[in-house]
């Protein structure tokens, strides 16, 4: 059996976190290939749906990125998405899923080596709690 | 308009060899070329390139192409530069999407095969999303050919006049009942030691003069609303109790007034009365009434200066007065405030008299100060031997951990002054000398010569005890010289704390209303570090000064003009275009909960009453996305960023 290589989608803000994996990549920092990035303009556009969405699609995991808080382009954008969070991973925990399988992080539009950091982090996390298995978990 | 069934182009870019060969481009090339929609897809060597972009061109007029999909670079690279072909083209920009296989992939994915098929899957994301785009307007609003600018100190003032110059009404609103700020306390200035009344003065008086510059001195501004090209600003004009026009500023009314109350101006060195003008050469000259010092007020009699005053200006009965104006941009320039050393303790500033402040300083060695610009102690005799202590407050993690960036320049600048004025010894504790600027090395080397002793050390502590019985009466410096590896005492007679700089009290107030953020220590963030130094996130508003940062004059001049000069290139047009990626929502699906109105940072909801729904005023929506998150019934969505879209992405993705 080969070994399992999860399924990442990560969620993050046009101005701090997808302009820091920019800058991940001009400074060739490598990181795991298991995540796919989804720009959004802010965190604050965060719907809940849309992480329910990536699970029930089969994701292993959801990463979240956005401005420290104090730097979100649209003054509060961040802190509403982290208001949110709670309330996802609740419900994801009511389906069977770890809570840790979402994660929020600020990762400014300067730190592409946190960038690398968190995701690898974040990949090595969701390896050891192994595939998500969205199918029967939803098929209650 | 009629559905058009999406027929996509895709476009892999080998990016010389960036992308290819670490991503085998023509698999994802054949790969594309099966996905739904997609009616041709190529791979080329640069697709930013002149030729790059042709293709995209024809193929969309030879083949009838109305989406685009380019693989590439990130979108903040050549989103634009895509967009555009389209446009030549004669389709919408926003039928246009971009998968940054780059930035995102082939730079950071060690493995060939794996970053072939992330590519692979992005470039399936990208086409999904873009058959659902749809093509986007934006209008153009007219604006208001004027500009607000909040702080008449030499920022405010240089800002004010540039933008005069171009012929646009201005308004300056200053607190205090003067213009000038800081720069007006000062006698010499580094590093050429120019006189700052010469160079300031003019400046101030030509503000006054100019006829499109409205000043609003012993003003504040109170709300700001609306969006950019169209504010509505409200200012309260604090009482003077002084009429402007009746005044003449002979000045009578400050003799005459039997009340002495520390001046402010004076850093508290000298008095002023309780009707007063800041400093002699204030702009304007009419002086304030301080209520909470003025006997008439607090007791209900005296009315000397009214009795005193020829042109029967004094005027107890004013009020609060209210102006209401609409500008088309605002320029923030509300500057600094020193350090208060008070709680470093060890410095002993506020305990021995002897040790000042740097403000303090520059008023004592200032013409129109409290001593007629002679350096002397209380005791009225000159000092002997003098410290000046480097980076108080400033460079210090229990209290502002950034440098102040101007304090080693004064420090200079002082011991120059102490030198020249009184021949006194002059020490200086420094932890490192900064002086990067034009002339200011050679400001430093021409004070190294003067035979000023300079220590690389930071000051443990101030005191009056001291070691030598004829070194009774002075205040000893007690520091490790880093350099020599020694502890060194030094009796001095006067000690001058370099404190740092600080935002202004109530620059958080402003900044609120205005939608500017602040950093960590309290200063106004301009949009880009290096790209955008005067703008800020909030369109139409424009910094100026040391409201961003701690800045020295010449670079605060410079950041003035700057934002004048944006300001000026945002409204010259007479309109301003709204976004086109910004929220909508569904009156139909609507059900009138308001939540968003309360999730908008920009107060860009309004509700309708009549219909029961929420309206978003196209003209203030930033298109953050918080009312489209929060809104249960899905009514409310941004344009470009809409649940189909995202959710196609997330499908294609998964
Ligand atoms: C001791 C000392 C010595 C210095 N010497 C030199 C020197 O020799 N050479 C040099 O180049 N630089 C020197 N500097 C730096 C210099 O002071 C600054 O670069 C300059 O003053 C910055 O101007 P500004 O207009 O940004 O701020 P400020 O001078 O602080 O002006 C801000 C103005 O805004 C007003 N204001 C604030 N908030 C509001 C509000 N809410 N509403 C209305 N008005 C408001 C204030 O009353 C003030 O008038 C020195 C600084 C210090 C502390
Ligand atoms: S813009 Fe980055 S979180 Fe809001």
């Amino acid at each position: 059996m080969s070994a399992f290589e999860p399924k990442i989608i990560a969620m993050v803000c046009n101005w701090c976190t997808y302009t820091a994996a920019d800058l991940a990549g001009t400074s060739r920092l490598m990181y795991p290939h298991n995540v796919r990035i989804i720009r959004l303009m802010c965190t604050g556009m965060l719907d809940a749906k849309y992480v329910l969405k990536a699970f029930l699609e089969g994701a292993d995991g959801v990463f979240i990125g956005g401005c420290h808080p104090g730097d979100c382009h649209y003054i509060n954008g961040n802190l509403k998405a982290a208001r949110r969070i709670p309330g996802i991973a609740a419900i994801l925990e009511q389906f069977g899923f770890s809570s840790e399988r979402l994660e929020l992080k600020w990762i400014g539009a300067s730190e592409g080596p946190e960038f690398q950091e968190h995701i690898t982090r974040f990949v090595e996390t969701i390896r050891a709690l192994g595939p998500s298995q969205a199918a029967t978990a939803m098929i209650l | 308009m009629i559905y058009e069934k999406p027929r996509i182009g895709v476009y892999i870019c080998h990016c010389g060899s960036n992308i290819s060969p670490k991503v085998d481009v023509e698999a994802v090339a054949r790969f594309a070329a099966g996905l739904d929609n997609v009616a041709v897809s190529r791979d080329y060597k640069f697709m930013c390139s002149n030729p790059g972009q042709d293709f995209i061109v024809n193929d969309i007029k030879q083949m009838g192409l109305n989406r685009v999909v380019v693989a590439s670079c990130s979108p903040r690279m050549h989103e634009p530069t895509f967009r555009k072909a389209c446009e030549k083209a004669g389709i919408s920009p926003h039928y246009f999407q971009m998968a940054n296989i780059r930035e995102q992939t082939s730079w950071v994915t060690a493995d060939s095969a794996h970053a072939t098929q992330k590519a692979k899957d992005q470039v399936a994301a990208a086409a999904a999303r873009v058959a659902g785009h749809a093509a986007l307007t934006s209008r153009e609003v007219a604006v208001q050919k004027s500009i607000l600018v909040i702080g008449a100190g030499i920022a405010g003032i240089q800002a004010s006049l540039t933008a005069a110059e171009a012929g646009y009404d201005v308004h300056l609103v200053e607190r205090e009942p003067s213009i000038g700020g800081h720069m007006a306390k000062f006698d010499k200035t580094f590093p050429t030691l120019d006189c700052a009344a010469c160079i300031m003065t003019p400046k101030m008086v030509e503000a006054a003069q100019k006829e499109n510059i409205h000043l609003h001195t012993w003003s504040e501004v109170v709300s700001v609303e609306g969006f950019v090209g169209n504010y509505k600003v409200r200012v309260r004009k604090k009482p003077r109790y002084v009429d402007m026009e009746k005044c003449t500023g002979c000045g009578v009314c400050q003799q005459k007034c039997p009340v002495k109350v520390p001046s402010e101006f004076d850093e508290g060195l000298a008095f002023r009365k309780a009707v007063y003008s800041p400093f002699p050469q204030a702009v304007p000259n009419t002086p304030v009434i301080d209520k909470d010092h003025c006997i008439y007020f607090q007791k209900g009699k005296c009315r000397a200066c009214e009795k005193f005053c020829e042109a029967a200006a004094i005027d107890f009965n004013q009020a609060d007065e209210f102006i209401d104006i609409v500008v088309g941009a605002v320029i923030a320039a509300t500057g600094f405030k020193a350090f208060d050393p008070s709680p470093l303790t060890a410095y002993g500033y506020g305990i021995f008299p002897e040790v000042y402040t740097s403000l303090e300083f520059e008023r004592l060695n200032n013409a129109t100060g409290p001593t007629a610009g002679k350096i002397l102690m209380k005791n009225g005799q000159p000092p002997r031997k003098v410290a000046i202590v480097h980076c108080v407050g400033s460079r210090d993690r229990h209290y502002r951990k950034y440098c102040s960036r101007v304090c080693c320049m004064y420090s200079m600048k002082f011991a120059h002054l102490v030198r020249e004025k009184t021949g006194a010894e002059v020490w200086e504790f420094y932890i490192d000398m900064r002086s990067p600027g034009k002339l200011y090395e050679e400001f430093y080397n021409r004070v190294q010569e003067e035979g000023v002793h300079l220590v690389r050390g930071r000051v443990a502590q101030i005191t009056d005890i001291t070691d030598h019985p004829e070194d009774a009466g002075c205040l000893t410096v007690v520091a490790e010289n880093t350099l020599a590896r020694r502890v060194l005492r030094v009796p001095v007679d006067m000690v001058i704390l370099s404190v740092g700089l600080e935002p202004a009290a109530g620059s958080d107030a402003v900044s609120r209303m205005l939608g500017i953020q602040r950093d960590a220590d309290g200063w106004y963030n301009e949009l880009h570090a290096k790209l955008a130094p005067v703008k800020t996130a909030a369109s139409g508003i424009f910094l100026a000064g040391c409201c961003q940062g701690p800045k020295d004059i010449p670079d605060t001049v410079a950041q003035a003009s700057a934002a004048a000069g944006e300001a000026v290139s945002l409204l010259s047009r007479g309109t301003v275009r709204t976004l086109a990626e910004i929220s909508y929502i569904d009156p139909d699906r609507c059900s009138g909960c308001r939540i968003c109105v309360d999730m908008c940072p920009y107060s860009a909801i309004s509700f309708d009453d009549g219909a029961g729904v929420a309206v978003v005023n196209d003209a203030l929506c930033q298109g953050c996305g918080s009312c489209a998150a929060a809104c249960p019934s899905s009514a409310a969505g941004i344009r470009h960023f809409n649940d189909g879209q995202i959710m196609a992405e997330l499908e294609a993705l998964t």
